[in-house]
């Protein structure tokens, strides 16, 4: 541990410069970009060296400075062997950089190319090492406790109808519909990240495409429905929407405390949730979109291992042999999967995630994603948001103005901030 | 005080030139680390920022090829800079003025030997010793509280509060470190001086404006010249009591310029935001410099 945080402020690194003359000859360097895995990250790295001979070093940039720290550790003489290219802005950046994955060992391993990205040649510059899911985080115990069935809730009307009954009654059931839904930056990109997803995701399914780069502009067609899953979310909850701006609120607790009955969040919550709601299961976005009754989860991942073309071939090799190591070897993989849900691979156990219980195997039928019982999977077009900093900044600003006022006026705003904020933001970074 | 003679007449006498000799030889092996570092911290990197201000999108900065002006021309025609620059510049100016009215009142009464006048100092510089960013968090709560007495709205949904807000905090934080340098300037003013005014018939008023004043001149000019710096360069505390909200109308230039760093596209345009920031501070912080040296008196 000291010695990968000692490397992530120093230049060159002597440890690393040793291993060179290691068992095969070459050595790993990944930089990770979740701070939560990182423990378990640095645990199998020190396993694989002990197994294997191979040094390995895990390096973890700070929360929201990836970016920023691939940008310096790639300049230094020795860069990260291992790296992550998540979304197609990241093929743009860093392809030069990427190794082409096609055919290597541990494209072998994958049971799905689904989660790979390429860049405009073929070239497969990245490959997805665990998907993730966002959707409505449900308490089944409490939604019963209130006289409705699960079963009930298939579209947008049904949830509304138990969300608003439980919302009227919430002092005398002790517990309320929503948990808050802050607008400060520890919580906002629920809303303006992932809830916003549903309305990229219909256009393109409108369009009868997924989008492969980010579109210039966007309609805001099924911008309504955002609004009406936005509105039931705000209006429903422990916390009234004029004091969502100031933030405060930790609506993980508030869910797994049995205070709120629904939760707007995603698959890696499993581990905090489940501990006091075991029964949590996890619901697409109903937004009154016709046919959601086969409505899935929102899928996808900027989980997405690239090597880094430019270090020695021994380095580039050592790499990948650790990257199937960790999609192969019975333990390594076990952690793995217990910390990051589902991971695409064939040698991998079965994840444990019960949010993630109902997708079962992933198809693909022209170019959408279907789960195993054939709804149709809400990939993440999120992604694509141009300059998804300012641009969620923007949105933020709108809708808070919106909750603290909610006219058509302030709505028109939140508007202006979703279908024109993409199109400035889009020619800001031309 | 005879400071300066003092000071003036241990140079003269002090020195031989043996020891001359041998601060000649040895001085650079003081001097070097620090200028070393100097140099590695401050003058190459702030050089390279220069040169990647004339870049187009690069990742890495070895990529980075020369284009021109045209970040230059990019960040002159955006309007959230002109806008931060426009908010910077008047915020900065309410700062100074209140910042350095209050401490300078608080110092002046301070030093009239009034009762406990040691524990106000300390309470009055204890601010100051809490960073940036947790005194946006305390006080985005505070305001927080506050404004729901009388309205629906937060500190982050209305840019007003947010100006307003950022002054307090910066008052709140900045005062008692400038009233240290106030107090220390007070006492400085020779007593016979204040002696002969009293002799003289002069009333408090004609011994504040005509004394005391004109002989802590050094102590307004280092204080006007640390707000003025500080209030430009203010960063942290924007970032964690507005963090720019609503819609980028409280973001001061350094939280705008950071932020454009963040993408690649923008990256090159938010260099040369920090060199025209650069340009302008030093060019402001010399003027004033200038001015108000001209108004000290020798004592």
């Amino acid at each position: 541990m000291a010695g990968a945080a000692l490397a992530g402020c120093g230049g060159k690194d002597s440890g690393a410069t040793k291993s060179e003359a290691s068992a095969n000859g070459g050595s790993v360097y990944w930089l990770n970009f979740k701070p939560e895995i990182d423990e378990t990250l640095q645990t199998l790295a020190k396993k694989y060296t002990k197994d294997k001979g191979v040094e390995v070093k895990v390096v973890t940039a700070a929360s929201g400075t990836y970016s920023t720290t691939l940008t310096a550790e790639m300049e230094k003489s020795n860069p990260p062997s291992l790296f992550v290219i998540g979304n197609q802005q990241g093929v743009k950046d860093w392809g030069d950089f990427a190794l082409d994955l096609k055919d290597t060992a541990i494209a072998k391993e994958l049971t799905t190319d689904a989660y790979n990205l390429t860049d405009a040649n073929g070239k497969v510059v990245s490959i997805g090492y665990c998907y993730e899911c966002y959707g409505i985080i449900v308490n089944p115990d409490l939604v019963e406790k209130a006289g409705h069935k699960m079963d009930d809730i298939k579209n947008f009307d049904t949830l509304k109808t138990v969300v608003e009954d439980i919302h009227s009654r919430a002092e005398e059931l002790g517990f309320d519909a929503f948990s808050s839904s802050d607008m400060d930056d520890s919580s906002s990109w629920r809303f303006t990240g992932h809830m916003a997803n549903l309305e990229y995701f219909y256009e393109e399914k409108a369009a009868g495409k997924p989008w492969t780069e980010c579109p210039a502009t966007i309609t805001g067609d099924y911008l309504p429905n955002y609004k009406n899953l936005y509105d039931l979310c705000i209006n429903n909850s422990l916390t009234a929407p004029t004091d969502l701006s100031a933030g405060g609120h930790n609506a993980e607790e508030e869910f797994i405390n049995g205070k709120a009955a629904f939760f707007v969040n995603g698959s890696w919550e499993f581990a905090a949730v489940s501990k006091k709601v075991p029964n949590a299961v996890m619901i697409p976005y109903y937004c009154g979109v016709e046919g959601e009754e086969k409505a899935g989860l929102n899928c996808g991942t900027e989980n997405c291992w690239a090597v880094n073309a430019n270090v020695s071939k021994e380095d580039q090799q050592a790499t990948i042999d650790f990257m199937v190591w960790l999609v192969s070897d019975p333990d390594a993989s076990k952690t793995m999967v217990e910390q990051l849900g589902i991971m695409p691979y064939k040698n991998v156990p079965t994840s444990t995630n019960t949010f993630l219980n109902s997708l079962g195997t992933l198809k693909t039928e022209n170019n959408f994603k279907f789960d195993g019982n054939g709804n149709y999977i809400m990939d993440w077009a999120t992604n694509y948001q141009p300059n998804v900093d300012e641009y969620r900044k923007d949105l933020v600003s709108a809708l808070n103005a919106y909750n603290a006022d909610q006219t058509d006026d302030n709505w028109a705003k939140v508007k202006e901030a979703f279908v024109d904020g993409w199109a400035k933001q889009f020619e800001a970074i031309k | 005080m005879k400071k300066t003679n003092t000071k003036k007449a241990s140079f003269k006498t002090g020195h031989s030139s043996m020891t001359k000799r041998s601060l000649r030889k040895w001085a650079w092996l003081f001097i070097g680390p620090v200028f070393a570092s100097f140099i590695i911290g401050f003058i190459w990197p702030f050089a390279q920022g220069i040169y990647l201000s004339f870049c187009g999108k690069f990742n890495v900065i070895s990529n980075a090829r020369i284009q021109g002006f045209e970040n230059y021309v990019k960040a002159f025609s955006d309007d959230t800079f002109l806008h931060a620059f426009g908010f910077t510049a008047l915020f900065a100016v309410v700062s100074v003025v209140l910042i350095n009215l209050l401490a300078f009142a608080i110092a002046y009464a301070l030093t009239q030997g009034i009762k406990g006048s040691n524990l106000f100092r300390t309470v009055f510089f204890m601010p100051n010793l809490i960073g940036g960013i947790v005194l946006g968090y305390l006080w985005s709560m505070i305001f927080d509280g506050l404004l729901d007495l009388w309205t629906s709205q937060n500190l982050v949904d209305n840019a007003t509060y947010g100006f307003w807000g950022l002054i307090i905090l910066l008052l709140w934080q900045q005062i008692g470190y400038m009233m240290i340098i106030y107090i220390a300037g007070l006492q400085a003013v020779p007593d016979d001086m204040l002696e002969a005014a009293k002799i003289d018939g002069a009333t408090k008023s004609q011994t504040l404006f005509r004394v005391i004043i004109p002989n802590v001149m050094p102590s307004i000019t280092i204080c006007t010249f640390l707000t003025l710096t500080n209030s430009f360069k203010l960063y942290d505390q924007n970032l964690a009591l507005t963090g720019g909200k609503p819609a980028r109308l409280t973001e001061m230039l350094a939280l705008n310029i950071s932020n454009g760093y963040s993408n690649m596209a923008t990256r090159g345009m938010a260099q040369a935001k920090a060199v025209i920031f650069f340009i302008f501070v030093a060019a402001l912080g010399i003027a004033q410099l200038a001015a108000t040296r001209k108004r000290e008196v020798q004592q």
